[in-house]
Parts: structure tokens; C-alpha cells; sequence
């Protein structure tokens, strides 16, 4: 699983990165987060409000800073 | 960040035995501690962190697709920075969608413009520290001009921009849900503009009297009124999750802006003083280049604005020992205009989007735009 955080490296990007890999690590799930600061790809994917979220190429969250249950729910982890 | 707060609130700066311009500093940080901070800041941080969580932003930039009435467009673009701006690093990403992939050249280097210019605590704290006049010319200002500026890059560049849209390309929507209707957002949000213009009234100046005057006596009942229907709407209508994620997001905001913002207060009273006294450069200096409100002066401001980076508010205390130090009001609004919209590294990123030649039009346009709005509002209102 590929999870990508798009951004320009504003606060609200780290908050995202933070929550995604606390939802890792208490889900104990692995997944490459990767972090996506050029202002090209992020349009390529056409997002246009940062923060974003994609998995595995799919846009999933677009605007806001996920929480750590939007996470999990968004992925279908359970707790 | 606390422990400088309350060192720059209560340490007697003023028992300094030194005089000169690092004293000056302090003294203009303990300034805006003690009279910006509480009353003002703290609630627009607030305003900032609901809006960033509540307001749907998606619903707003459906108004930039391909398809869009175009007058809507504009219109949109040129005051949602307020809105969508607020978080200044999503400037740039949703500039480059609007112009990739949606409405095109002109609202979005009109949003461009607008954005940084109108966020919402850079209105409240330029009306604040530098008058109503300054805080109300500058809204208006990119806002109007915004429009222009979109619509003059829209004709100018008009062949391009029919073929783009021929090809019609369209950006991704995330569904977002919403569950608390349109009014009981409004409210919450006028509630808490309420406590930040009651709390920030002024005393009226001699002969304003009457109804000015009367609300100045009861302003701390109106204050608490409001804070008092704040409070029942949030417990009313917000859920416990919903107020953790609204306060989380206000104190992001307080974190990311209030360092800059006192490091941008520490340099101004350093290199200008805080208004009436000496800093290390000359009022001479700074008279003689921005003074008054020659076209040459409007000019050179809106230049230097242009070319100067300002960290999201540090363009107030700069400007307010600019103009303590002999600045012109109007060339004063011309920085303004310019300042937070462009600055080098940013003209940059906008030349990755657009292309040298669109980027370089814009810059002149600002700049024009700039230098007129000033000279026009210096000679009316200086």
C-alpha cells in the first residue's frame, strides 16, 4: 500500500503525515508514506486544496487534515 | 512559545538602561503583546481555525470548473481568499488548478492576487494596528483589483485560453459532508466576529460622541453577550469531536504565525522604531524614498513589495514602522497591495505554473495596479 500526503510542507501537511503514522503504528499495518511537495505532481493529480491524501494512485481525501479515526476509517482498519 | 508570550508581556522593557534601536524592538513586542495578542489575535486565530474546519471549502471552488459561469467566477476568485486563503500554502496548488484545469487564466491568477492579500487575519490585524482606513482600503483594494488584473490577463492572453478550453480538462471533487446547516455556521461565525469587534472598540475621538460613543461605554456587555451565545451554540450544536479538531486547528494557526509575526515585530522596531522614535535607519532615509505621495514613491513601494517576501502578518509591523519612520500613506497601501501576493521564491513557483512571459505580465500588473491604488488613496485619504 502506497499512501501519499500531498503539500507544500505547511503545518497542516505534517499534522497529516503524524496522524497517518499513528494509524500505522497502532494499527501495526506497514504502508510507504511518501511525501508529495512538488506543486506539478499535486496538480497532476487534480488536487487544489493541500492537504491531500492519496492511496495507491487514488485521490481520497482532498482539503483537510484527516484525523487519526478518519484514517483508519477511510482504510477500513479496524481499531 | 507561551513562556515568550508572558516574557514579552510583563518584563519592564521600558526600565531599560539603554536606549536605541534593540530597545525599541522590545518595547514594540511587548506593544503588540500587550494591546494585539489577547483582544485581537487570539479571536481571529479562532475565526482562522473555524473556518479552516467548518466551511465547506469544495462548495466554493466548484465555482472554478471548466464549465462555470464565468462572471461567478471572477467574483468568487476575488473574495474567497478570505475563505480558502487562510491556510496560505494552498494558495499556490489551487492557483495552478484553477489555471490547469479549470476556469482558466483569469480567476485564477484573480485568486492569486486576492488570496494572500484578504485572509482573514491579515484584514482583522491591518485594520487593528494600522487603522480602519488602511485595513478597509487594502479588502478593497485586492478585491476589486483582483478582477481587473484577472480580466486583463484573460483578454490578453484570449487566444490561448480559447483553445484551453476546447480541451476542457477537470479537477478532482471529493464528496464532502457537511452536518450542520448553512445559519448555524453563520451564526457561529458572527458570534465570534462580534467578540472581536466589540472587545477591540475603540474609544470615540473627541466630538465622534453619540452612538459611537455610547457603544465604546457598554462594549465589555456586548463582548460578553456574545461571548455568552457563543458558548450556548457550541454546546447546542457542535459535537465534543468537532470543538477538539476547531481548537487543534487554532492553535496550529497561533503556532505556524506568532513566532514570524514577533520576529517580524523585533526587525521593525530594530530597523525603523515604533512610531515617534529612532530606529538604525534614518527616518531621512526612509522619508526621502517613501514619503508623501509622489508616483516615484507609490512606485518604489510597490516594488519593494513586490520583490520583498512577508511571512503571513509580519507585513503589518513592518508597515507600521515604516510609517512612523515617514512613510506615505499611500505608498504605504501600494506595499500593501504588492507585498503579500508576490515576492521572489513566489514569482518563481508561478513561473513553473504559467510561463515566464504570463508571470512577468502579472508582475507588471500588480505592480501597476499597485502604484495607482496608493497615489489614489494618498491623495484622498493621506
Amino acid at each position: 500500500m502506497k499512501i501519499e500526503i500531498l503539500g507544500m510542507g505547511c503545518p497542516k501537511c505534517h499534522k497529516t503525515m503524524e496522524n497517518i503514522e499513528a494509524a500505522l503504528s497502532e494499527t501495526g499495518r506497514e504502508a510507504e508514506v511518501v511525501e508529495v511537495k512538488d506543486l506539478k505532481s499535486i496538480a497532476d493529480y487534480g488536487v487544489m486544496i493541500t492537504p491531500a491524501v492519496v492511496v495507491d494512485g487514488a485521490v481520497k481525501i482532498v482539503g483537510k487534515v484527516p484525523s487519526v479515526a478518519d484514517i483508519k476509517a477511510l482504510l477500513g482498519w479496524k481499531k | 512559545m507561551l513562556t515568550v508570550f508572558l516574557l514579552a508581556y510583563f518584563l519592564p522593557f521600558a526600565n531599560l538602561p539603554f536606549g536605541g534601536p534593540i530597545k525599541e524592538a522590545l518595547l514594540m513586542l511587548q506593544e503588540y503583546a500587550r494591546e494585539h495578542v489577547l483582544l485581537c489575535l487570539v479571536p481571529a486565530f479562532f475565526i482562522a481555525g473555524g473556518i479552516s474546519v467548518f466551511v465547506n471549502q469544495q462548495a466554493v471552488i466548484k465555482y472554478f470548473g471548466a464549465k462555470a459561469n464565468k462572471i461567478l467566477a471572477y467574483g468568487v476568485a476575488s473574495v474567497s481568499g478570505t475563505i480558502l486563503a487562510v491556510c496560505s500554502c494552498t494558495v499556490l496548488p489551487l492557483f495552478s488548478g484553477i489555471y490547469r484545469r479549470g476556469a482558466g487564466i483569469g480567476p485564477a491568477t484573480a485568486f492569486l492576487y486576492s488570496g494572500p492579500a484578504i485572509n482573514v487575519l491579515a484584514i482583522i490585524l491591518t485594520a487593528r494596528v494600522l487603522g480602519m482606513e488602511l485595513g478597509v482600503a487594502r479588502a478593497v483594494g485586492a478585491v476589486v483589483f483582483s478582477v481587473i488584473i484577472g480580466l486583463a490577463m484573460h483578454f490578453i492572453f484570449l487566444k490561448e485560453e480559447r483553445k484551453k478550453a476546447e480541451n476542457g480538462a477537470s479537477f478532482a471533487e471529493v464528496e464532502d459532508e457537511s452536518c450542520r446547516p448553512l445559519w448555524e455556521n453563520g451564526l457561529y461565525f458572527a458570534s465570534m466576529v462580534g467578540i472581536l469587534v466589540f472587545a477591540n472598540w475603540s474609544v470615540a475621538a473627541k466630538g465622534e460622541g453619540g452612538v459611537w460613543d455610547f457603544i465604546f461605554r457598554i462594549k465589555w456587555v456586548l463582548t460578553g453577550l456574545f461571548l455568552v451565545s457563543l458558548i450556548w451554540m457550541l454546546i447546542a450544536w457542535f459535537k465534543r469531536d468537532e470543538i477538539k479538531e476547531w481548537t487543534a486547528s487554532t492553535w496550529t494557526f497561533a503556532k505556524q504565525i506568532l513566532p514570524l509575526l514577533f520576529i517580524g515585530v523585533l526587525v521593525a522596531g530594530v530597523l525603523l522604531g515604533r512610531p515617534g522614535h529612532k530606529g538604525l535607519i534614518p527616518s531621512k532615509w526612509v522619508a526621502g524614498l517613501v514619503g508623501g505621495n509622489s508616483l516615484s514613491a507609490n512606485f518604489f513601494a510597490s516594488l519593494a513589495g513586490a520583490l520583498m517576501y512577508f511571512a503571513t502578518l509580519t507585513e503589518v509591523p513592518i508597515l507600521q514602522g515604516l510609517i512612523g519612520a515617514g512613510m506615505g500613506k499611500g505608498p504605504a497601501l501600494a506595499l500593501l497591495l504588492a507585498g503579500p501576493a508576490l515576492s521572489l521564491p513566489n514569482m518563481l513557483v508561478i513561473r513553473s505554473v504559467m510561463g515566464t512571459k504570463k508571470t512577468l505580465v502579472f508582475i507588471v500588473l500588480v505592480v501597476a495596479m499597485a502604484t495607482g491604488t496608493g497615489y489614489f488613496f494618498g491623495t484622498f485619504w493621506g
